[in-house]
């Protein structure tokens, strides 16, 4: 089976701890929520599959086609190239180039590079409003549509798996709502594999296959099934640390 | 395909150049255009790292010694070729720039530039207790006769000099439309952003730092022959390193033609000064102009442009 494993992982910054002991797994077609509130080691986790945060133990392993790699060992570009795409919180764009540039530039080294024509294709296909500003420098794109570029970056690096951090973050309510079912309507098209941190989680529960609940460095709560919007209320106390 | 017509223009520019001692009579010309030309390979390979990539070097002068210093050497100990010696010192420069990246780029902004500066005093330090190069009171280098066809060894070392700068202009143009060259200018937006590309930013940086050095280096190659004197004072000076960061500065730091703007307004200007104020009035004019575009072009003189056209 493909998946992303995380095993025993434990990091933190210099004396501060952040995870303790978190295990989680994501199956090849599923779009798994990475569900808590600020400060709850969301990014920290997602950093250290990106292999921007090195653990202080545990591992991060990507299974893949018979092959087993570990990613808490390689930088983040390297992770990059071996199929687990980053859409970083924030956009994290280069807004010195254009949005063009910006694609071609995750495109043009690693598994998509073969690809770099199909992918570009496919990426106006599904964000036209990108294919029309495709000359103008990503800084001058809203806040949405530079989240649209963000993940059409992603894509372009013909991942196997997509890594979004909080795709919501510093965007109008509608937006978001724009941004969710863009995530969604690429899991069910493609079938990609997703994993999402988000802390709006009506929204993320909504569109989630399965999802778990950090809270204080460490997963408080699994849902393996698709969750049932009548027990959001048991996640949302969860995440507030109620339950 | 843009590229092609580019080095077909480059080298058309270069075939005129070769023309020139036969038209223009007067040595003054070559040795006043050499030093302009000089600038343009400086300020071209400043712009690798400096412009592109957003890693301010303030030790120019260290590369453009070390290159000069490297024929020298190689002149003396084997008699070889000048352009053996603008090899010799193409390696050295990528050599020295690979290895101040590696142990500075850890550090960003201004620590970087710092380390840079001290780059210079070592290599100049260095120099002043090597007494096969000179010491501090320099060695004479007197190159074999220039080819017939220049007419004079100033002729000469002009036409290598722009050969020197059609070849670095070529390699930053190809840079800023290759892979590359947007992993540059990602780096210098924003690293974690680069890397989510999949940019290797750590090796990218390296290679900016080497070609950069190789640049500059190479451009230092010609000034032993040119001047047929080379000291420690002149080859690592203050004003190369200042007007190898205010001639992209001040041209523009985005694309090729922002360093060739800069060097040849810039070097031109001093030329002129040289000849009617004094030699020592340069650098205050650098200074001077780099205030000026600093509050009033901070993106240059193509920045201007791009600006006009927005608005």
């Amino acid at each position: 089976m493909n998946r992303l494993v995380v095993e025993g992982l434990h990091a933190g910054y210099g004396a501060v701890t952040v995870l303790r002991d978190v295990n989680l797994e994501v199956r090849e077609g599923e779009l798994v929520a990475l569900l808590g509130m600020n400060g709850n080691g969301k990014s920290t986790l997602l950093n250290c599959i990106m292999g921007f945060v090195r653990p202080t133990s545990g591992r991060v392993l990507l299974e893949w086609e018979g092959e087993t790699i570990e990613l808490s060992r390689s930088a983040a570009h390297e992770t990059t190239r071996r199929g687990v795409a980053y859409v970083p919180e924030g956009r994290r764009l280069a807004p010195n180039l254009t949005v063009e540039e910006n694609l071609m530039l995750a495109g043009g080294s690693g598994r998509g590079k073969a690809k770099l024509k199909e992918n570009l294709g496919f990426c106006y296909e599904m964000f036209p409003i990108l294919d029309e500003r495709r000359r103008q420098l990503s800084s001058t794109l809203s806040g949405g549509q530079q989240q649209m570029l963000a993940i059409a970056r992603a894509l372009m690096t013909s991942p196997r798996i997509m890594v979004v951090d909080e795709p919501s973050v510093g965007l109008a309510p509608i937006v978001v709502e724009q941004v969710i079912s863009t995530i969604r309507t690429l899991q069910e098209t493609t079938n990609m594999t997703i994993l999402m941190a988000e802390q709006s989680f009506f929204q993320a529960i909504e569109v989630a296959s399965r999802a778990y609940v950090l809270s204080h460095g460490r997963i408080i709560h699994t849902f393996d099934q698709k969750v049932d919007p009548a027990s959001s209320e048991e996640i949302r106390s969860a995440m507030m640390g109620i339950a | 395909m843009k590229m092609t017509r580019f080095i077909i223009v480059a080298l058309l520019v270069f075939a005129t150049g070769l023309m020139l001692p036969k038209v223009v009579s007067n040595p003054y010309y070559f040795y006043a255009g050499y030093v302009v030309l000089q600038y343009v390979v400086i300020a071209t390979g400043w712009n690798i790292l400096g412009g592109y990539a957003g890693y301010t070097n303030f030790g120019s002068s260290a590369f453009f010694g070390a290159g000069a210093y490297m024929a020298a050497f190689l002149f003396k100990a084997l008699g070889v070729s000048i352009f053996v010696q603008i090899l010799g010192a193409c390696v050295v420069g990528m050599l020295l720039g690979l290895a101040t990246g590696y142990l500075t780029l850890r550090i960003q902004g201004v620590y970087f530039a710092i380390a840079t500066v001290a780059l210079v005093i070592v290599l100049e330090t260095l120099v002043h207790n090597t007494e096969y190069l000179g010491g501090a009171s320099g060695m004479t280098h007197l190159a074999d006769p220039a080819p017939a066809w220049f007419g004079g060894q100033t002729q000469y070392v002009f036409c290598i000099m722009l050969g020197l700068a059609v070849a670095a202009v070529v390699l930053a143009r190809w840079i800023e439309v290759s892979w590359i060259g947007r992993g540059f200018r990602a780096i210098r937006a924003s690293e974690p952003a680069a890397e989510a590309s999949g940019v290797p930013t750590l090796k990218l940086k390296l290679l900016a730092c080497a070609l950069s050095g190789g640049v500059m280096a190479a451009a230092g190659a010609p000034y032993p022959t040119y001047t047929s004197y080379l000291d420690p004072v002149s080859a690592f000076s203050l004003l190369i390193g200042l007007n190898a960061l205010a001639m992209p500065l001040i041209g523009g730091t985005r694309s090729w033609l922002g360093p060739v703007i800069g060097a040849v307004l810039l070097a031109s200007v001093q030329q002129l000064a040289t000849v009617t104020i004094s030699s020592e009035f340069n650098i205050l004019a650098v200074g001077l102009v780099l205030i000026a575009f600093v509050v009033a072009a901070p993106e240059g003189l193509l920045g201007l442009r791009f600006r006009s056209r927005a608005a």
